[in-house]
């Protein structure tokens, strides 16, 4: 695949998340913070991003499963996951965190747990779609090519 | 004579009248010896005798008569000087007495007299106080039977047992054979048998009111003796007695005093009586007696007092249920409304964030792309984009502000700002449109109008762009003027002038126009939501109806006016509001120092080496805060908790950026303690500057009184962080919306 092909696939694939309405305007402002002096702050921030939640849906797991939950333990889980994803812009996981978070309020064992099936699903979701992404830019990178700033010319 | 020896003498023929003489003497000396006997028998029988002196005088010249008359009986032969002497001693003695006595007499005869008659006036007077007594006694037994009649009466507030214990009583009390009550209707023209003691009696069986009997008895308050064969008194059935028993008939007033303490019943007052009838039985030949008579007025008068007691207390129940079941109603109708609001408050939330969050990504999605290259159609064609979800974004705010406008919950977000800049800005967005068109605008801004004032900008811009929109929108062709000058309230004092800080003025903003104008009938419906006036010239243009709704509640929140005036169709009009605005503590410095106006404050395009200090728990938050001040120049040193942030922070510092998402005062209380850290050096104190998922009233409150100089709504745009930089270093405070 030539350059100008793969950057223009990257630019479709970018679109398309936003479409899809996987990320949102807050991603656009992460990439716009990276520059000459930042070159990896987006990915640097993104994978610290996917440990950080990792390990949360661990422990929310467990938390559940518990006999009796401990909702007090759940909602910081809960609150965090959704403040960390709002910061990267990963829009859906963050609504499902809201959505999470009045369920745990209402202490409703079953929705919370259906919640979190959601959470996992949208956040395998993102990162699945952002790694795609990272990779795709750098095959771009390694042909010597520039990741283009995005253009969401239509 | 002769003394002969003859032993018994014959009596000779003549000697006969002797001998009657002789037996009658003995006769009467007998008599005469028991009377006075039987006189001290039966006087030592009687216990009172006054005289018993004159009784011995008495009985001694009846003695001595009986003697003297014995005595003669030896008389009547020959007979001894002894007996002569005997005899005459007698006989003086006699005649002695006897005068004596009838001396006496002429004294005692008159005496006896007139103990006879003082008998005779006692016994008079006996049968006087007999009589008296009698009357005493039949007046108590009235009192009695009254007292009783009035305490059956009187133990019940209903009506019905009133009216026929009130016939019972009487029928007992006064042995009647019947006794009735006529009522009036409510015509208040017949009177209808309500109650009768013994009979049946039809239903509906009504007499005329202006009957002369009837009058008669009303109009006066005694019981008063009629015919009974009057219309009221023939209820019984003619059973062929003879003699129908006296009837009378007394008023009862039906009043509706409770306060019965005038002596005379108000005459004035009451119109409506009653009557009551009472009869006696036929064939019994008895009188109404006057006792009676008084009985049965007093019944009267106690049956009226008991009746408007009954009377009253009915109304008072009536209304007491009335007003419980409208209670009940209120309560319902509440409760209703209630969870209307409450659904509707829910939807609206709900539909709130659903509609908003496509909306404006479409909205930021566009103004990127803008920013981008593009092909002069490509241009054209996302600026449509642009205005129409603006547009939209509009009609949805719109809507949403008008239902929270209602709801009361909509509250003014205060700020400070320049006054003259906004009426620009607006002036700059309707240019395009009124370019198009061919209307000349003009501003007009007052000179002591003043520059930086307090008020909730973002509204008083709306309603600005409304009125003044509004007025491209209805005007085909002239010209557009736009004024604003500072005017006096009513009851302000004229001193604008001197501006110390905390006083307020009046902004008046007249918007003329030259178009279609408007009919002075449709002015008032031009303020109520989406009704709009039909005419042909306006149904053309869009529009939901709501501007002019939305911007007249927006200026009642900033306690000002709004109307319109115009002189009719075809002649314009003009739209004036007033609106209440603060003027702010810098203001006007550079106006009275005569320097032309700054234009705006000076933005600070960068921040090379600006110290902040960032502390957040979140660590992927926390990077992107640091990420992006890093890109706008500052020196970011970043902690992960509160007590780092305490050990950390130092007069290099200039700002400290503090996560406070969690729930809780915890992190609210690092800012009182970071102010305690810098008591002494309070000039070298950094900025407190809290991140947090909403910037609503509460969190501003709390934020202020925990000492932070602004709160910032997470996640936080690049350009928007290098404004609140600018903005937080010029004014060294932060509190405005999002």
């Amino acid at each position: 695949m030539d350059l100008v092909q793969m950057q223009k696939s990257l630019q479709d694939y970018t679109k398309s998340l936003f479409l899809e309405g996987i990320l949102d305007s807050q991603f656009l402002q992460l990439q716009q913070l990276q520059d000459e002096s930042n070159p990896d702050f987006v990915s640097q921030v993104v994978t610290l991003f996917f440990q950080d939640s990792d390990r949360i849906l661990n422990d929310l797991s467990l938390s559940l499963d518990q006999q009796v939950v401990d909702f007090k333990k759940v909602d910081p889980h809960v609150h965090q996951l959704k403040g960390s994803s709002s910061s990267i812009g990963a829009q859906r996981v963050k609504n499902a965190c809201v959505v999470f978070r009045s369920f745990c309020e209402q202490q409703n064992v079953e929705a919370c747990h259906r919640c979190l099936q959601q959470v996992k699903q949208e956040y395998y979701l993102v990162k699945n779609r952002l790694e795609t992404l990272f990779k795709l830019e750098q095959q771009i990178v390694a042909s010597g090519g520039m990741i283009p700033p995005v253009e969401l010319g239509f | 004579m002769e003394v002969c020896n003859c032993i018994e003498p014959q009596w000779p023929a003549d000697e006969l009248l002797m001998k009657y003489q002789y037996i009658s003497d003995f006769f009467i000396a007998i008599a005469y010896f028991s009377i006075p006997l039987e006189l001290i028998y039966f006087v030592k029988k009687s216990a009172v005798f006054p005289y018993r002196w004159v009784l011995v005088q008495f009985g001694a010249f009846i003695v001595l008569c009986g003697a003297t008359h014995l005595i003669n009986l030896w008389t009547f032969t020959t007979h001894s000087r002894t007996v002569a002497l005997v005899m005459t001693t007698a006989k003086v003695l006699t005649a002695v007495v006897s005068c004596a006595t009838a001396l006496m007499l002429v004294h005692i005869i008159p005496d006896l007299l007139s103990v006879k008659t003082r008998e005779l006036f006692l016994k008079n007077k006996a049968a006087e106080l007999d009589r008296e007594m009698g009357l005493i006694r039949t007046q108590e037994e009235t009192g009695r039977h009254v007292r009783m009649l009035t305490h059956e009466i009187r133990s019940t507030l209903d009506r019905h047992t009133i009216l026929k214990t009130t016939l019972v009583e009487l029928g007992r009390t006064l042995a009647l054979e019947e006794c009735a009550l006529w009522m009036p209707t409510r015509t208040g023209l017949e009177l209808q048998l309500s109650y009768t003691l013994r009979h049946q009696h039809p239903v509906e069986y009504t007499v005329p009111i202006q009957l002369p009997v009837i009058n008669q008895v009303f109009g006066t308050s005694r019981a008063v003796k009629i015919s009974p064969n009057s219309p009221v008194a023939r209820l019984r059935p003619v059973s062929g007695k003879y003699m129908l028993g006296e009837v009378v008939a007394v008023r009862v007033p039906l009043l509706h005093l409770s306060n019965f303490q005038i002596n005379d019943w108000p005459e004035l007052s009451t119109k409506r009586y009653a009557l009551m009838v009472l009869m006696l039985p036929s064939d019994s030949a008895r009188q109404w007696h006057v006792h009676e008579l008084e009985l049965v007025e007093v019944v009267a008068d106690q049956v009226a007092v008991a009746l408007s007691h009954a009377a009253i207390l009915e109304e008072s129940m009536r209304a007491r249920d009335l007003l419980m079941e409208q209670n009940v109603a209120l309560d319902l109708a509440r409760r209703e409304a209630e969870t209307a609001i409450r659904a509707r408050n829910d939807f609206l939330a709900v539909m709130n964030h659903e509609m908003r969050t496509p909306m404006h990504a479409i909205i930021a999605l566009s103004s990127l792309l803008q920013e981008t290259e593009l092909t002069p159609e490509q241009r054209l064609m996302v600026e449509t984009i642009l205005k129409s979800s603006n547009l939209l974004a509009t009609l949805m705010n719109d809507v949403l502000d008008l239902s929270r406008l209602e709801d009361g919950s909509l509250q003014l977000e205060l700020g400070t700002f320049n006054l003259h800049t906004l009426f620009r800005e607006v002036l700059n967005l309707i240019k395009p449109i009124a370019v198009v068109k061919k209307l000349p605008i003009t501003l007009n801004l007052a000179p002591d109008l003043p520059e930086f004032v307090v008020g909730d900008e973002k509204r008083l811009m709306q309603i600005i762009l409304n009125i003044v929109g509004n007025a491209v929108k209805f005007s085909k062709q002239g010209s557009i003027s736009v004024a604003a000058l500072v005017t006096k309230s009513d009851t302000r004092a004229a001193d604008f002038f001197v501006v110390p800080t905390g006083s307020h003025f009046y902004l008046r903003v007249k918007v003329k126009d030259s178009g279609a104008g408007i009919n002075p009938q449709d002015i008032p419906k031009l303020f109520t939501k989406f009704a709009q006036t039909q005419s042909l010239a306006t149904r053309s243009s869009g529009g939901s109806g709501l501007g002019l709704a939305i911007s007249k509640r927006f200026v009642n929140l900033m306690e000002g006016n709004i109307w319109i005036e115009s002189d009719g169709l075809g002649k314009g009009c003009t739209a004036i509001f007033d609106v209440k605005l603060g003027i702010s503590e810098r203001s006007n410095e550079s106006k009275q120092s005569g320097i032309p106006k700054v234009p705006a404050i000076p933005r600070h395009s960068s921040f090379t080496g600006l110290k902040v200090l960032v502390m957040d728990e979140n660590g992927v938050s926390r990077m992107v805060t640091k990420g992006l001040l890093v890109h706008l120049g500052c020196e970011v040193t970043t902690v992960s908790s509160n007590e780092e942030c305490l050990r950390v922070v130092s007069h290099e510092h200039k700002v400290v950026f503090m996560d406070v998402c969690m729930p809780g005062v915890e992190n609210y209380q690092i800012a009182l303690r970071i102010h305690e850290k810098f008591t002494k050096q309070r000039h070298q104190r950094p900025l407190l500057v809290a991140l947090s998922g909403n910037t609503d009233k509460s969190t501003k409150e709390k934020c202020m009184s925990f000492g932070l100089d602004g709160v910032l709504l997470k996640p936080v745009s690049l350009d928007h962080m290098r404004d609140v930089l600018s903005d937080l270093l010029e004014r060294r405070v932060l509190y405005e919306g999002m």
